[in-house]
């Protein structure tokens, strides 16, 4: 949760406003090439009469083959037809048939796919059924089937294309819709009153817009190609210039003449690569503005820990039974508005058989020193630290070969969000033998023995049922436990656990807590726990550090920290606790006659 | 398992007798006349009605698509109303050679763009960009131009390897081998750029999970965590994004095969196209539609392997 | 302003929802459909906050939901002011948007990230009818009321913290007048400090305009700071009502005993000894029932 990752956008419809989209795609210099080029392409197949006086369709023999002249910039072509005139003209069938085939896909994917994905039902399992079969068909062989029967047009052929792009648009379309559905402002929306139109003008629409857009852009581009090739292969308008009939006879000349190849080649790629580009310029535009979407809080937390770095007390550091000692560490991340640092001069101290508590809310940077510890940051991330020594070992600057002979077998880690942190696709079995016999160098048996009697240990039941399950057959309480169990296979000297209990209901974390505390008096691990909550702190840290805003504010042992604690941001934390607060008094008899006389008064005293 | 291998049979049955009624309805249905393309402008109605009848052309639509269609169950596709040749047996004459180029671009796919995609992701840097750079390419060169480029410039010019013909590998496995290169090579380049950008996507994703970072802390090595751990979790969506690559790859072939001078069913088909050849055309579009439903299949299965919730639910 | 209070029925409270049964189908083929929620029955009077606390899986989301027409009522009703409003249709249920309202849990896709916060607080005005000049007043004075910056109506979601964002969720549920505002965990995903903020402003508004909260939590402590009367759901149906001092100081079920007695209390030596205490209770129940991993489920069989 506290990671400043700048890339993780969990919500999928994290739009810009279209306004914000235009300007940073045109700060882009390979959309505004794009761009331009488009331009000046659609510009000279618009003016192709007034940029050549020559008539494509021209044949004259005397010309076959010409060399570039005068009269003919480009030369002739293999029939004497002027190579620049067919270009420009050529430009002209490219572009229309593109943007016609482009719109029929539009037209019916655009309708059909939110129809189906806002209204699901019968209408989206037949017209889902259609796409997958319209999908499965290869495109050329179609529209070989379409020209041989109704005749050779291009621009047929290119409508007929559309409808095949079609279902490409409808799965896109619905997609979106079916994701933004499952918003829950959508839901408020609904709840505030909205009429299903409304909601898919205001709510559905604009977040479907922006794909839609990159999905045209590269369909044109798509079009573009495989006209060429129906042309290519002697199929389409006969009289009409294009890039694929230039290109066909360029290949009846590609010995005598190669170089006639190049003019539509280069005109085919630039074009296209023209639309992917501004197609995918478009799709940075769009999850550039989506970045930002995170919490701001860069400029002030940066300033708070830099001031209270230095202030803050550290009674233990040089304990002689330290098994942790942590002095100064930095840790900041590159951002566009310069380097941002969330931890900032943190120093602290776990002993031998002690829990440390590390107390915060979010954006104090306790994850982020636990990771640190772990070696475990992204690697955009900057980490400095004056001091990381384990054990009486200096463990900063190791490489990640090295710092692997630690981690699992000497510093082991027990994450939060126990579903997402098991490889959905191994048997957790196979999950948790691998590190032993990594470490220990026991035989597969043996390891599936000592795995066994792990899950054991940590309260599974059936222990042969988990170890052969997937890690989505088994419930969040059952996954956390057998992360503990992985954590603790090689008996680590130190367990780093990250809000070990914080997605898991009350009654699951007391048990959890409970065999954290007990693997820890047996094994006499020192413990991390990073927290929030201050009653996961009482239940069982033996001495608590208090951070904030990437900088620690007070450390004591438990019972102290309660009994008076120091810093003002600690007090104002233990105050906000509700435990003690008084709990509200009934509202007598819900009696409604007088209930409502006084809500009467009440919203006459309400503002207006 | 069983169960989910039948119905996806099922539905490729259901498939192939779709696209083989419209076709069979627009070929049949649509105005041209192919009798009087076959008899010649000279021919006098007579010769025409002797023809028609010899097609079974004078019989309503349902009786012929009723004809045809018991005729192919029965493994029979009829004869070309042109050559008189044998649809099933031309097909299978023309079939190995489109069956080599297509195969062989999609493994080069398969094998090119995870090799690509997996260094662009973790390596990033230049790597990544010149991934980056081949997608777009690939994307706006299309296959029939990479094929007249590598045919002039590595069959002609540099004459490494023959720029048209086609060598059956009964005759000679090395001659098969240099023969389908070239038009492989070009046929693939769409599909590996688009494969290879998606398999650097996901394993971009996938190497942030959560569950890769508890990997990692658990110290296992980094060969491990990347083929066994993230690879593994990349390839579905890369496989869905292939599967759709290889229905462009079957379409592909009939362009590449034009430019490499091959004789397989995608020259076949542009003939018979332009012809009006029914019988051809249907035997074709049977044969391509259901190499395309086999391979998903394929796919899928491979799907379900590699992706337990789908194996297991 | 909005609400109508013609036709009052004394006998009843303002919201009941009676017997309530939600299923959805289920995946499997001809399996019979998952049943949410099993016959639950609640009553919320004006300006009454009833909290309703269960875990995961307990079905109280899915009871907000069905209060609000966003879950499909299979039996039983939802009345509001004596008048049904389970499933009714979707024009009838847009009348009511009027009286009962919602904040959800996560701020942070509750709002459309592509409005301002001014187009996200009119836009419920606006469908009622008013004018854009009277909605864009209202806004002010909606911000005011949560405490944002009058200021703060330009921008987007993006630009305020979690506790901001859920000011604005509330605002807009404000935003009519409503006599009922169903309250997902609307503050589980915030920071502590500002968890206790929020909650303050809730009991604030409540007690100057005399909304009633269903109000949904997971959090024994939040639910005893926010409720007058207090439900405790598990497996689909309520194990227990009562006040809100008593169910969440001296309960009565053994599930809301349990549940008690896991919460952690932020004080060493206190939770210590609610430790032992729960060791003891859970020694008790092994003692009665064999399972010791799933006593939830034998805690919702022990019920009946």
């Amino acid at each position: 949760m506290t990671l400043p990752q700048p890339e993780a956008t969990a919500h999928t419809a994290a739009v810009p406003g279209r306004a914000g989209l235009l300007r940073r795609l045109l700060r882009s210099p390979v959309a505004v090439t794009c761009l331009v080029l488009l331009v000046l392409i659609s510009l000279a197949g618009l003016f192709a009469p007034l940029l050549t006086g020559q008539d494509p369709a021209h044949t004259s023999l005397t010309d076959s083959l010409a060399p570039m002249s005068g009269k003919h910039p480009l030369g002739g072509d293999g029939v004497g037809r002027d190579v620049l005139a067919r270009l420009l003209y050529g430009t002209r069938t490219s572009l229309l048939g593109a943007l016609l085939a482009v719109a029929v896909a539009l037209v019916i994917g655009v309708p059909a796919g939110l129809v189906a994905g806002y209204y699901r039902k019968w209408f989206d399992a037949v017209s889902s059924w259609l796409a997958n079969l319209l999908m499965a068909v290869p495109a050329i062989i179609v529209l070989l089937v379409v020209m041989s029967a109704v005749g050779q047009n291009t621009y047929i052929a290119m409508a007929v294309f559309g409808v095949l792009m079609s279902p490409g648009v409808f799965r896109l379309i619905r997609a979106s819709v079916i994701s933004v559905r499952e918003e829950l402002y959508v839901d408020a929306a609904r709840v505030s009153g909205l009429a299903d139109p409304r909601i898919i003008r205001r709510h559905i629409l604009p977040v479907v817009q922006a794909p839609t857009v990159i999905q045209a852009a590269q369909m044109l581009g798509l079009g573009i190609v495989i006209q060429s090739g129906l042309e290519f292969l002697g199929l389409g308008s006969a009289d009409q210039a294009s890039w694929g009939s230039m290109l066909n006879d360029a290949f009846a000349n590609i010995y005598t003449r190669p170089v006639l190849m190049v003019w539509p080649g280069v005109a085919l790629a630039v074009t296209v690569a023209a639309f992917g580009l501004l197609g995918n310029a478009l799709r940075d535009a769009l999850d550039g503005s989506a970045v930002k979407a995170r919490r701001p809080r860069g400029a002030a937390r940066k300033r708070a820990a830099e001031k209270k770095a230095p202030s803050a007390t550290h009674e233990t550091s040089g304990a002689d039974d330290a098994l942790l000692v942590l002095e100064g560490l930095k840790v900041s991340y590159p951002t566009a508005e310069g380097e941002k640092t969330v931890v900032g001069g943190v120093s602290l101290t776990v002993r031998r058989g002690e829990v440390l508590g590390l107390v915060g809310e979010s954006g104090s940077g306790k994850s982020q020193t636990a990771f640190a510890v772990l070696g475990l940051l992204p690697r955009e991330a900057r980490v400095s630290s004056g001091r990381l020594v384990f054990d009486g070992k200096e463990l900063a600057g190791l490489g990640r070969a090295e710092m692997n002979r630690y981690r699992g077998r000497r510093i082991a880690y027990v994450p939060q969000e126990p579903m997402s942190n098991l490889d959905p696709s191994f048997r957790i079995g196979s999950q948790l033998v691998e590190p032993v016999r990594r470490h220990l160098g026991l035989s597969a048996a043996e390891a599936r023995a000592k795995t066994l009697g792990l899950l054991e240990r940590v309260g599974i039941a059936d222990p042969e049922r988990v170890f052969d399950s997937y890690p989505h057959q088994i419930s969040g309480g059952m996954a956390q436990r057998v992360l503990i169990a992985g954590a603790v296979s090689c008996e680590p000297d130190l367990l780093i656990a990250d809000e070990p209990t914080t997605a898991l209901d009350v009654t699951v974390q007391a048990e959890v807590l409970d065999l954290i505390r007990s693997l820890q008096r047996e094994r006499n691990m020192g413990v991390i726990l990073v927290t929030h909550d201050f009653g996961v702190v009482a239940d069982i840290c033996d001495r608590v550090t208090v951070m904030q805003t990437g900088a620690v504010v007070e450390s004591a042992p438990v019972r102290q920290l309660f009994a008076e604690p120091r810093h003002p941001y600690t007090r104002m934390l233990l105050s906000s606790t509700l435990e003690d607060a008084e709990p509200r008094s009934a509202l007598g008899p819900a009696v409604p006659a007088s209930v409502a006389t006084s809500m009467n008064t009440a919203r006459q005293e309400g503002p207006a | 398992m069983i169960v989910f291998l039948v119905r996806r049979i099922a539905a490729g049955l259901v498939l192939v007798l779709v696209i083989a009624t419209t076709t069979f309805a627009l070929m049949g249905l649509t105005g041209s006349d192919p009798v009087r393309q076959i008899v010649g402008q000279t021919a006098t109605r007579q010769q025409v009605a002797a023809k028609s009848a010899e097609l079974g052309l004078d019989q309503s639509f349902v009786a012929r698509y009723g004809h045809w269609l018991s005729d192919a169950v029965h493994g029979n596709l009829g004869s070309s109303w042109f050559s008189g040749e044998s649809v099933t047996g031309s097909l299978a004459n023309k079939l190995p050679v489109t069956l080599s180029i297509v195969l062989a671009a999609l493994l080069l796919a398969a094998v090119l763009s995870t090799v690509l995609g997996v260094a662009a992701a973790v390596r990033r840097g230049a790597l990544d960009q010149l991934v980056q750079l081949l997608a777009v390419l690939g994307f706006a060169v299309p296959s029939f131009l990479v094929a007249l480029v590598f045919a002039v410039v590595i069959g002609v010019d540099l004459g490494w390897l023959p720029a048209t013909g086609y060598v059956p590998l009964a005759d000679s496995a090395g001659g098969w081998l240099k023969s389908i290169t070239l038009p492989a090579l070009s046929l693939s380049v769409g599909a590996i750029a688009a494969t290879a950008q998606q398999v650097r996507g996901s394993m971009v994703d996938v190497l942030r999970a959560d569950y890769v970072r508890t990997l990692r802390s658990r110290g296992i090595s980094e060969r491990s965590l990347l083929f066994r751990h993230a690879l593994r979790n990349a390839a579905p969506a890369a496989l869905t994004v292939l599967a759709l690559q290889f229905i462009g790859l079957v379409g592909g072939a009939v362009v590449v095969e034009k430019v490499f001078g091959l004789n397989g069913i995608g020259s076949q088909a542009t003939t018979a196209g332009s012809q009006g050849d029914t019988p051809v055309v249907m035997g074709v579009v049977v044969v391509m539609v259901a190499l395309v439903v086999v391979v998903n299949i394929l796919m899928d299965l491979a799907y379900g392997w590699l992706n337990p919730k789908v194996r297991v639910g | 302003m909005t609400g109508t209070l013609d036709k009052e029925l004394p006998a009843e409270p303002l919201l009941v929802a009676d017997d309530v049964v939600v299923e959805y189908p289920s995946k499997g083929w001809r399996k019979p459909p998952f049943r949410v929620l099993k016959g639950v029955s609640i009553a919320i009077g004006a300006g009454e906050t009833l909290g309703l606390v269960g875990e995961s899986g307990s079905g109280k989301t899915t009871l907000g939901r069905a209060v609000l027409g966003l879950a499909p009522v299979t039996s039983g009703t939802v009345r509001y002011r004596g008048k049904v409003i389970s499933g009714l249709g979707r024009k009838e249920r847009r009348a009511l948007s009027d009286d009962i309202q919602v904040v959800f849990q996560d701020p942070y896709t509750s709002l459309n990230p592509a409005m301002t916060v001014t187009d996200v607080l009119s836009e419920p005005l606006r469908v009622a009818g008013t004018s854009r000049t009277e909605a864009e007043k209202r806004v002010k004075d909606l911000l005011d009321q949560v405490r944002l910056p009058a200021d703060a109506g330009e921008r987007l979601p993006r630009e305020f913290s979690g506790g901001q964002r859920q000011r604005i969720a509330i605002a807009r549920a404000l935003s009519r007048d409503p006599r009922v505002v169903v309250c997902d965990e609307p503050v589980s995903a915030l920071d502590l400090s500002t968890q206790a903020r929020v909650l303050d402003l809730f009991v604030e508004i409540q007690e100057r305009t005399g909304v009633a909260y269903l109000f949904v939590t997971h959090d024994l402590s939040v639910v005893r700071h926010i409720s007058h009367r207090v439900a405790v759901m598990c497996g689909g149906e309520i194990v227990e009502t009562g006040d809100a001092a008593t169910v969440t100081t001296a309960p009565e079920h053994p599930y809301t005993q349990r549940l008690l007695l896991a919460a952690p209390v932020p004080d060493p030596g206190r939770q210590a000894e609610r430790r032992a205490e729960r060791h003891r209770l859970a020694a008790a129940m092994a003692a009665g029932t064999s399972s010791n991993t799933s006593v939830i489920a034998s805690t919702s069989g022990d019920r009946a």
